[in-house]
């Protein structure tokens, strides 16, 4: 389509970018058209306050957090390409392919998605989740609900059950281990079996 | 019910220890109840009082008759059931459901032999009005909500889609064969056969559930065919009535059908209002028993049959509205209600269950031995195929159709197991019970005796080692933890807040608007003050650290050597507490 030809022209290693991260040509269109119009001084890069203007963002217990992903250390700023490929990491995964395991491991696959969510936690980025990390997190999640003594406890369970190695830390390894997506909330357990 | 023969049967072993000496004969006599201080009944002229000597035992049976057979048969299931469970590798083998059947076969089958006539049917308005309702609000009130939500737009799909195709797949095909073997089926109609292709086609959330409970596959795919199960039932009783009110018009117009197909709607939606409406106040009423908490939990059970008592009555679907009423009101009646009440609660609703699916079985086999049989092996052997090719050829289709949209695909066995896994059972049963009188009436009600009972007897028996050959991915078994809990909400919020950076309105953006919404006004209004905002993070832990300490309290009182207050305990495995007062 020609409008969407002229937008990837204006994209400089277009083709590159596409085959990093797997999206489709018309991806990458929307995906631009988003970075422009938060980029709302058209300066081609986008800073923390570009995301702190998207209002429901600012809401989100961890909003914070998902921005300063965006920013790897160092960095104040974000182009196109770095946040092509951040969000590159939320790409559906396509499980039937065999891997060819010589090739580097493809960014959207389920390991990768899981190291995104472990720097959520690892703002230290020491590789491991504190028991302070977490309790910042907990307090993010859970704000005004509980008291800080609950916290603490939860916090201490948390480390109890996923810390197999008894550092007081949780691990990527560990952090890897608590089965997700399968989960069932304790209020769906039947109480007796028929 | 018709009680005559239980009561022949049973008096004969009342009568056996009793030491009256005049067998009730005739209903109108009325034997004078000796309480010893010679009450001579003066209530007028109604009793022919033979004068007798006063008695020291009498039998008045029919003061009773009508309670006393409901208890009996309600004892003689639970005894089966009980029986069932003690009878070593049977469980394993076949399904309860089975089992069940072929005791109500032996029961009918005695009762037959006793009377030489046919034993009590189960009765529709029996079936719909008493026995229906607790299994539906049991299996809303214990719905996985998250999983259930997250597959709507499929199990939707299914329900409504698969139904509407299986409906007029089978009717049409079986006019078909009406008009083939014309000599003997000649005269059933193409709306005979929709009417019947409507009330056979619909999968049964009974028999789905009751087998289904015993091979634990992947939740994904029990939400799925116990969802469509559910949710069916809204096009099954617009199609049912449609076609049924079609059969008593003259002639049947293209509006009619447009305006059929609006009450199919009408009637979900309706449904779903109700229940949400009845959900709504309960959770409102639930609000106000802190201080009359032993009757909290009526209140639930009152709400819920009262929705489907009302859709029913405005011809609505009653399921969707018992349904939606179980699901709105849980979250706010759970942080409401005392955890005792909570316990009461979800043990009252098995119980109730329970009974009703043993009994529905039973009475499943009593019906079949009947006088009214009438049989053609073209009618019943092509039904038979026909259900069995549509439902696998509906599921093939729609499954590749969602397959593009969902994020996690159906898989070919998934898909085989979805379409073994429809079942029929006793809604088709009561169905077909309800049709107008026509000549091949008997024909109908011989071909859906069948129909269940092959789909329950062949597939509920061999559903579990297929599902074991075919490797069908099982449920895992996991204890939930504090861990998962967490990092789920985690990821639920941050894929909320990429949805936001990339401008998507995705379903984590809708859910996170219903949550807020639920947060800002709904929990506020109608939960307790006390019990406000449990994030569902503080409810897990909380719960974890409730299990702790009943397992610390249990293990306590077992070390004590008095071991009936430790089997006690153990049995009430919830409140050891209130029992051990009751001990020391």
């Amino acid at each position: 389509m020609g409008s969407t030809n002229s937008t990837l022209s204006k994209i400089p290693n277009v083709e590159e970018l596409m085959r990093e991260t797997g999206f489709s040509p018309a991806h990458i269109v929307r995906l631009y058209d988003r970075f422009e119009s938060l980029d709302k001084e058209k300066t081609g890069h986008l800073r923390p306050e570009d995301f702190g203007a998207i209002n429901r963002l600012a809401m989100n217990p961890i909003g914070d957090r998902i921005i300063g992903a965006f920013f790897s250390s160092g960095q104040d700023t974000v182009d196109f390409h770095s946040f092509v490929r951040i969000l590159a990491h939320f790409r559906p995964a396509e499980n039937n392919r065999p891997r060819d395991p010589s090739l580097p491991e493809p960014v959207n696959s389920r390991i990768s998605k899981l190291k995104f969510a472990f720097q959520l936690y690892d703002l230290d980025k020491d590789g491991k989740i504190s028991r302070a990390e977490l309790l910042q997190v907990l307090r993010s999640m859970m704000e005004m609900q509980v008291t800080e003594e609950q916290l603490e406890s939860i916090a201490d369970r948390t480390i109890q059950e996923a810390d197999l190695d008894r550092d007081d830390a949780i691990s990527f390894e560990e952090f890897r281990k608590v089965p997700l997506g399968d989960t069932l909330t304790l209020t769906q357990q039947r109480v007796a079996s028929k | 019910m018709d009680g005559r023969c239980t009561h022949a049967v049973l008096l004969l072993l009342c009568l056996g220890s009793c030491l009256s000496l005049t067998p009730p004969a005739q209903p109108f006599v009325r034997q004078e109840k000796a309480s010893g201080l010679g009450s001579n009944s003066s209530k007028g002229g109604l009793s022919l009082d033979v004068p007798m000597a006063l008695r020291v035992f009498s039998v008045d049976y029919y003061h009773v008759q009508a309670p006393f057979e409901i208890v009996l048969w309600i004892m003689l299931a639970s005894l089966a059931k009980l029986g069932f469970h003690w009878s070593g590798r049977l469980p394993a083998v076949v399904p309860e459901s089975c089992l069940l059947i072929m005791v109500g076969l032996l029961v009918g089958g005695v009762i037959y032999g006793v009377r030489h006539s046919a034993p009590p049917t189960l009765s529709a308005d029996a079936f719909f009005l008493f026995l229906l309702p607790p299994i539906v609000l049991d299996a809303g009130y214990f719905l996985p909500g998250k999983l259930f939500f997250e597959n709507l737009g499929t199990i939707l799909w299914y329900a409504v889609l698969g139904t509407l195709w299986n409906v007029l797949g089978i009717g049409v095909c079986l006019y078909g064969v009406c008009l083939l073997a014309s000599g003997s089926l000649g005269d059933v109609s193409l709306l005979h056969c929709l009417l019947f292709s409507s009330l056979i086609a619909a999968v049964d959330p009974v028999a789905v559930l009751s087998v289904f409970q015993e091979i634990h596959v992947n939740e994904q795919l029990h939400i799925l065919v116990f969802g469509e199960s559910l949710l069916n039932d809204a096009v099954t009783v617009v199609l049912y009535k449609l076609f049924e009110s079609f059969l008593r018009l003259p002639v049947v117009t293209g509006v009619d059908v447009l305006l059929g197909g609006c009450r199919v709607l009408g009637v979900g939606l309706g449904g779903l209002g109700v229940g949400l409406f009845f959900g709504l106040v309960a959770a409102l009423t639930s609000r106000f028993t802190s201080r009359a908490q032993v009757i909290a939990p009526l209140f639930v059970f009152l709400y819920s049959y009262l929705s489907y008592l009302t859709s029913e009555m405005l011809h609505l679907s009653g399921i969707m509205a018992i349904v939606t009423c179980a699901v709105t009101m849980k979250q706010y009646v759970e942080a409401n209600l005392s955890e005792r009440s909570n316990t009461s609660i979800q043990y009252f609703l098995k119980m109730w269950s329970s009974v009703s699916e043993t009994l529905i079985f039973i009475f499943l086999g009593v019906s079949t031995i009947q006088d009214v049989h009438m049989w053609s092996w073209a009618f019943v052997c092509s039904t038979l195929l026909l259900c069995l090719l549509w439902r696998a050829t509906g599921v093939i289709l729609l499954t590749a159709v969602v397959n593009k949209v969902r994020r996690n695909v159906v898989t070919f066995r998934d898909q085989f197991i979805i379409a073994y896994g429809g079942l029929r059972g006793a809604i088709c049963f009561s169905l077909v019970f309800l049709i107008d009188d026509f000549p091949k009436k008997r024909l109908f009600i011989t071909t859906t005796i069948v129909v269940i009972l092959f789909t329950v007897f062949v597939q509920g028996m061999t559903i579990k080692p297929l599902v074991e050959l075919l490797e069908v991915k099982r449920r895992k078994r996991n204890l939930p933890t504090v861990s998962e809990e967490i990092h789920s909400r985690l990821l639920d919020h941050l894929l909320a807040g990429i949805e936001d950076v990339v401008g998507y309105w995705g379903q984590h953006y809708w859910k996170d608007k219903f949550e807020q919404f639920n947060q800002r006004y709904l929990c506020r209004f109608l939960i307790r003050e006390e019990r406000q905002a449990r994030s569902s993070i503080v409810r897990v832990y909380q719960e974890l650290e409730r299990r702790d300490e009943r397992a610390d309290e249990e293990h306590i009182t077992q070390l004590d050597s008095n071991l009936l207050s430790s089997l006690l305990s153990s049995m009430l495995f919830n409140s050891p507490c209130l029992f051990s007062h009751f001990l020391f």
